[in-house]
């Protein structure tokens, strides 16, 4: 009797413990969490301007919920669904504080991703840096968002402002050896980060540079300073602006009859908001970079990366514009996200996501041109540091030569 | 100087005015004692009792109260429209920031500075606004307004102002070891803060000088001819508007720990005239519930449609000014008027 009591007993309490893990553990095993991560979901904050004068950007935000939703239907990370919260910044820096405030402390999620702006950026990084919950992949060019020794939860992901301003000295330097540069820059954080790259890749040569000349956004035309970049005798013209002034700095070129080699920076390079109001006889040979096939252009109609990216569009996010190049932009990073998250495996902790997300090893994206990779380390919080050059041939962009790196010059001692 | 002071120091004649003075200077009565130390207490003992956020986001509330304060005692008591006290608040933030970054100043001591600065430029900004009445002060105000944040990009200032991305500050730990943490201090300091910027207001308006200002607004002719020097009150009346927001813009600065020129667009100014309008024109109190609007509505009408917010946040606008015409204030006079009459 003692004996089928003891046994009887053990059975039940061992049936009891076997049921309690099948409960407990469908499928994967208990993981290791903070905040915002559990077996069953992992809360992603971000914040937007779905208002004030940027909520042309919200667009972002919209094809990240988009691919959220898409991934949660096809079941998630490694079993987890994606929680997305995201909160209207309209792009005031202090809102943008109140606001990831609330994703932290209220709504505990396990990283901020992809917050938008420069200033909104930096408005949280202390904060984020001393509640050490990471501000992965932020929205903006500024170099000063790769700092892993002052700042190691805050990490950028596009290409900087100041290495698209390497890769054309560098370009420059191979192939214009003899040029005389002219550059337009817009008195702000990009234009002036561009020519400090500029002047970084020249290294000694940096006497090329015959006339920089800033414009503030305020202006109405920066006609004058086309005017005197040309008189300066400049044959390779910079033209470090934002797409209004982009355009009107083409045009007058052209009217002027000045024809230097052109180059453009890539925050400009629409066909349609920019080329095709310049002139497209203007246009005609202007250069520029690229990390991402576009989306609007129909010679990737084809290809199997962009192909998936169409049908993704066409399925959750119907209302979203196909050519965007914002919405490319964010497929591509939200796949990196779920890269970063996928490595992370069972281990959903803040610091095990800043460690995967630092130590991507030629990492390539469906929307990356070829030869395009990711590579961080915990020193290099850089993750695209490649360009490719491109030409507009009248109608469309054509990349050409060998994707160009800025890796080695790359300062990451920002004020 | 001598007439004026005789005139004002006399009784006032009217008995609309004779009530209105007697409600400013009259003892409070226990029941209004009682309330204003339940108030009290609970308001200090608020950090305590609830999460970081919410503690925050009340700092702020505070914040935009003292902002909306000083609105108040120009557009409220004096009469003069101002769109443009976001470049007085950005003033107020940017000398804080500037002389805690640059100069390794203490937190407490950048408010008297920025008090300081921005009485001498709400003055000076008073004194060409002379010539302006109305809506023509309310244009010159706002260019002010779209002015302000241009330029704290220029370049030549950008040793001090760092520019478009803005310059970033240490937050203030509690003083004298304290068992508080940061976010708790800062709430209890503004706190202090707004009590003093409170009770300086309303001695101010309770005295001649609020009712030389009260009487510049409802008749700015007969105030001249009783002797009133209305150029130098509407100055005053501008620089001491200006102080107050420029106090609030500093206490900003510090709790936020961030200064950028995007943080102070024209919709910074925009927002305090809401709140003052929400809260009731020329009533101090309504400054807070100003400041409650500020921050918590757009919030509000976020969570109810993303898309939508900026129509559901003018929606809420619209409705309280049909349900509330004249503010809070408003509303809780009307309130007791109907209690009173019911219960006589």
């Amino acid at each position: 009797m003692q004996n089928r009591r003891f046994f009887l007993k053990r059975g039940i309490a061992g049936l009891l413990l076997s049921a309690s893990l099948a409960l407990s553990s469908p499928g994967h095993a208990a993981g290791k969490y903070d905040p915002g991560a559990s077996d069953a979901e992992i809360k992603i904050g971000n914040t937007n301007p779905y208002s004030g004068p940027a909520s042309a950007y919200s667009t972002i935000a919209k094809t990240f919920d988009a691919y959220f939703n898409k991934l949660n239907e096809e079941g998630g990370i490694n079993g987890r669904k994606i929680k997305f919260i995201s909160y209207d910044d309209g792009y005031s820096p202090p809102k943008s504080v109140e606001q990831v405030r609330k994703l932290v402390e209220s709504d505990e999620v396990l990283l901020v991703f992809q917050p938008l702006g420069t200033a909104n950026n930096i408005a949280i990084r202390k904060y984020m840096n001393g509640k050490k919950v990471p501000q992965l992949f932020v929205s903006s060019g500024a170099a000063t968002f790769g700092d892993p020794k002052q700042f190691p939860w805050t990490m950028g992901w596009q290409p900087s402002y100041e290495s698209e301003g390497i890769v054309y000295a560098r370009w420059i330097l191979e192939h214009l050896p003899n040029a005389k540069i002219g550059v337009l820059y817009q008195n702000d954080d990009f234009g002036k980060d561009v020519l400090k790259g500029l002047k970084i890749g020249l290294g000694d040569k940096t006497s090329t540079i015959v006339a920089a000349l800033p414009y503030e956004t305020s202006q109405p035309t920066v006609d004058s300073e086309v005017i005197k970049l040309k008189a300066s005798g400049a044959d390779a013209f910079i033209n470090v602006a934002t797409p209004k002034f982009a355009a009107q700095a083409i045009k007058k070129a052209y009217e002027i009859g000045w024809t230097p080699t052109q180059i453009l920076s890539n925050v400009s390079d629409v066909v349609n908001d920019v080329l095709k109001p310049a002139g497209l006889e203007a246009s005609t040979g202007i250069l520029s970079t690229a990390y991402l096939k576009d989306s609007g252009d129909p010679q990737w109609a084809d290809d199997p990366g962009m192909k998936d990216f169409y049908a993704f569009m066409d399925k959750y996010y119907p209302a979203g514009d196909k050519s965007s190049k914002s919405n490319a932009y964010a497929y591509t990073v939200a796949q990196t996200l779920v890269h970063v998250l996928k490595q992370c495996g069972d281990d959903l902790t803040r610091a095990n996501v800043m460690k995967q997300a630092a130590s991507m090893q030629q990492v390539t994206m469906p929307l990356f041109l070829s030869g395009m990779t990711m590579t961080t380390s915990e020193t290099d919080y850089y993750p695209i540091k490649q360009l490719q050059m491109k030409k507009f041939d009248g109608t469309r962009w054509v990349h050409f030569g060998k994707v160009i790196s800025s890796e080695d010059l790359q300062d990451t001692h920002k004020p | 100087m001598t007439i004026e002071t005789s005139i004002a120091e006399q009784p006032p004649t009217t008995t609309t005015q004779r009530a209105a003075v007697a409600q400013l200077q009259r003892r409070p009565n226990a029941r209004q004692l009682a309330i204003a130390v339940v108030c009290l207490g609970s308001t200090i003992a608020a950090p305590f009792l609830v999460s970081n956020f919410l503690i925050f986001q009340m700092t702020m509330v505070l914040v935009y109260t003292i902002a909306i304060l000083g609105l108040n005692i120009l557009t409220g008591i004096n009469g003069q429209l101002s769109l443009g006290h976001g470049a007085f608040y950005a003033a107020g933030a940017y000398t804080a920031a500037i002389l805690m970054d640059r100069w390794g100043i203490g937190y407490f001591w950048t408010l008297p500075a920025a008090a300081l600065v921005c009485f001498v430029v709400g003055f000076l900004f008073g004194l060409p606004a002379l010539r302006l009445e109305g809506v023509y002060l309310a244009l010159a105000t706002f260019a002010l307004a779209v002015v302000t944040p241009q330029l704290f990009k220029l370049s030549p200032f950008e040793n001090w102002t760092a520019g478009v991305t803005g310059i970033t500050l240490a937050k203030p730990d509690a003083p004298f070891g304290l068992p508080l943490d940061q976010d708790q201090w800062l709430y209890l300091f503004t706190l202090a803060m707004t009590i003093a910027a409170y009770v300086c207001a309303h001695n101010l308006i309770a005295r001649r000088g609020g009712r030389a200002l009260m009487a510049i607004r409802d008749n700015p002719i007969a105030a001249q001819s009783m002797g009133v020097n209305t150029a130098l009150y509407k100055s005053l009346a501008f620089g001491i508007s200006a102080l107050y927001t420029g106090v609030a813009g500093a206490l900003g600065a510090i709790v936020l720990q961030f200064v950028a020129p995007d943080s102070f667009t024209f919709s910074l100014s925009i927002a305090l005239l809401v709140g003052l309008v929400v809260g009731g024109v020329g009533w101090l109190p309504g400054a807070l519930f100003g400041g409650a609007f500020v921050l918590f509505v757009p919030n509000l009408a976020e969570s109810v449609s993303k898309g939508l917010s900026g129509a559901v946040y003018g929606l809420v606008l619209i409705t309280l000014m049909y349900v509330m015409p004249s503010g809070v204030g408003g509303l809780l006079r009307a309130t007791r008027a109907f209690a009173s009459k019911r219960y006589d």
